[in-house]
């Protein structure tokens, strides 16, 4: 082994600039593949960003009118959710984590402090909205189980809420008027995505009963157990039948009732990023055949000039398959050497735009969300070596093949 | 009675070039036995250069048979010839054939290469051939820093490190003056009293006549075939 390599090692120290030209190419090929790999990640983690809001496995229901005539009602009947429905949909479907129903109140209520007030969404929840919708409760505690059971007139207020009824006051503990009515203010909370965030929340008996909604829920929130598609797309069927039946539309009515399966969009999204990252491999493969012809090239061209040489090697008893083994090798060690300073130089560049990147975004989270993290992988890495290998492999082979043929006898006639 | 050590019977050879073709030799016989010295002589275009090719199994021959050491050779496998080579033949050159870039040391060790000796022990024993030689001090010498006359000497070590049965020399003196020739001839001799046989393919009569039997060739047949009468006492 170590033979064959000083061996290898003697011939290229011969063509130094060559070796190094040939092996530049292979290097670019490799670089290139990286820093393409890395942006198409970097593009993708920023995608991934922007799915962080909320779970990625929820479906979200909101009722909508019949387009279709069903069981003797007429089409364009408007459906309404109950209480009723969430007791069903929480009884008769497995496989459900969190749900909850939601009531929206508008601007039917200016949320007043003190001197202050503003008209902010309110959404009246159930404790198991927290596990829906991704938030950081800075303070107190989210909605729960006894506020619902009570009908307590309670609050969860979102920071920037805070900042601007409160004056610096502490809001933990404060009542707040909604609509004219004290509230108690027993948690404040940031939206993850630090957008949309002037919202505040209640409990939804609480909301229904203030506000005259009666039993009504204006949709359903619900996150299910399981991260596959299919599962996911099973459970919002079973969602579809079960309110279908109860209020009485066709299964097949799309304007009934409107289904959001973030699951299956943001599958969508990635089957994208799946077609980009094929491009990007594709265009890298090209990159990476062009130093491939070259490294063929010049072995070629080696072969040509070394066929004295060669010949004989063979006179004193090479065998076809040490020629082989001899300049397959030699294109193997330029490729894979080479190939291995260009993975680094990828890997280094990446590193520092992630750097670059990482201060950016200090200042301008924003930008998080079209380009984040670009890196890649130990995978990529692993699967870039090999690219390298095969590569020096196929890269060798022609050369190699036409070196076997030398016959010693026109080689050592070969001035 | 030595033991023939090459047999060659009837052999014909010949060259295609498109619609033409060359029929270089034409059914030669020859026996050589073991220990002998033999010149090949004959003027250009005689068949020499291609005998002695197929002898070194470097080219195969159209018809009729070839023993060497009684093994038949054939048109076998290059893998197969490559071995044989390897195993039996040791080759010197007019034009040395010296690979340029390795040093003298490295380029006598070469043949153990492909016997997979490592690199330490072929290394000890090209030293011992390259002092038998006399080179020893120009063992890590390239090729290009060394006169014509040893460079053949540096040629011949490499051809004897394999300890083969046969030398075959092609016009070893071709390229050297005449007082390098007859130290050349003299090592080559030195090579023969071992027991090795030893070929000379020459164009030159002073070099035919250091050797105990001299063949000469002309247009693909052996044209005279005689035993050196003035150093008979040689042998």
């Amino acid at each position: 082994m170590f033979d064959s390599l000083s061996e290898i090692f003697s011939v290229l120290k011969q063509n130094k600039l060559r070796a190094i030209m040939t092996g530049f190419s292979v290097a670019w090929g490799i670089f290139m593949l990286l820093i393409l790999l890395g942006s198409g990640k970097g593009l993708e983690n920023g995608m991934r960003f922007n799915f962080r809001g909320s779970a990625t496995n929820s479906i979200w229901v909101n009722s909508g009118e019949t387009t279709q005539s069903h069981e003797g009602y007429k089409e364009g009947r408007r459906i309404q959710f109950t209480n009723e429905d969430y007791t069903a949909i929480k009884n008769e479907i497995s496989g459900i984590s969190n749900l909850s129903g939601r009531v929206y109140l508008y601007d039917s209520a200016p949320l007043t402090y003190k001197d202050n007030f503003g008209v902010y969404q309110i959404t009246c929840v159930m404790p198991a909205f927290f596990g829906i919708e991704k938030m950081d409760i800075i303070k107190g505690r989210f909605i729960n189980d006894i506020d619902i059971k009570e009908s307590r007139k309670v609050i969860v207020l979102s920071q920037p809420i805070v900042d601007t009824l409160f004056d610096g006051d502490e809001p933990l503990g404060a009542y707040i008027k909604v609509g004219g009515i004290p509230y108690k203010v027993v948690g404040v909370f940031r939206d993850v995505m630090q957008r949309d965030e002037r919202k505040s929340f209640m409990p939804i008996t609480t909301g229904q009963k203030v506000f005259g909604q009666g039993n009504r829920i204006q949709n359903f929130a619900i996150t299910t157990a399981s991260e596959s598609l299919e599962e996911n797309r099973a459970i919002e069927k079973e969602v579809r039948h079960l309110l279908a039946r109860r209020h009485r539309f066709s299964q097949t009515d799309q304007g009934a009732i409107f289904i959001w399966n973030t699951l299956e969009n943001f599958r969508q999204v990635l089957g994208v990023f799946t077609g980009i990252r094929i491009f990007i491999w594709i265009i890298g493969i090209m990159t990476i055949i062009a130093g491939i012809v070259g490294v063929s090239n010049i072995m070629i061209i080696l072969v040509k000039e070394r066929t004295k040489e060669i010949g004989i090697r063979k006179s004193i008893g090479a065998s076809p398959w040490s020629v082989i083994k001899l300049v397959m090798s030699e294109s193997l060690l330029i490729t894979a050497l080479s190939g291995f300073f260009g993975l680094l130089a990828g890997m280094g560049v990446l590193h520092f735009a992630n750097m670059i990147l990482q201060s950016i975004a200090a200042g301008n989270p924003d930008i998080n969300s079209y380009f984040h993290n670009p890196s890649a992988d130990f995978q990529v890495a692993v699967t870039a070596t090999f690219v390298l290998v095969i590569s020096g492999l196929i890269a060798g082979f022609i050369p190699a093949k036409k070196a076997a043929a030398i016959k010693p006898i026109e080689a050592l006639h070969d001035e | 009675m030595k033991n023939s050590i090459i047999k060659i019977e009837s052999l014909h050879k010949s060259y295609f070039s498109g619609e033409n073709s060359l029929h270089v030799l034409k059914g030669l016989n020859l026996e050589i036995k073991e220990g002998e010295m033999v010149s090949i002589m004959g003027s250009s275009g005689s068949g020499k250069s291609t005998l002695l090719n197929i002898l070194g199994i470097l080219d195969s021959y159209d018809k009729g048979s070839y023993y060497l050491d009684g093994m038949f050779i054939d048109d076998m496998s290059e893998t197969k010839a490559a071995k044989y080579r390897n195993r039996y033949i040791g080759f010197v050159f007019q034009s040395f054939n010296l690979i340029s870039f390795k040093n003298a040391m490295e380029n006598v060790a070469l043949p153990l290469y492909y016997q997979n000796v490592n690199r330490k022990k072929r290394n000890e024993i090209a030293l011992q051939y390259l002092d038998k030689l006399g080179l020893k001090d120009w063992a890590h010498h390239l090729p290009s820093e060394l006169s014509g006359g040893q460079k053949q000497r540096i040629a011949i070590a490499r051809s004897l490190i394999s300890q083969p049965r046969v030398i075959l020399a092609d016009e070893p003196t071709g390229a050297l003056d005449s007082k390098t020739s007859n130290e050349v001839m003299e090592i080559l001799k030195e090579v023969n009293k071992t027991g090795i046989t030893v070929i000379i393919v020459t164009h030159e009569e002073e070099i035919s006549s250091k050797t105990n039997r001299i063949i000469r060739l002309r247009d693909g047949v052996i044209e005279s075939d005689k035993v050196n009468s003035k150093i008979l006492s040689y042998v």
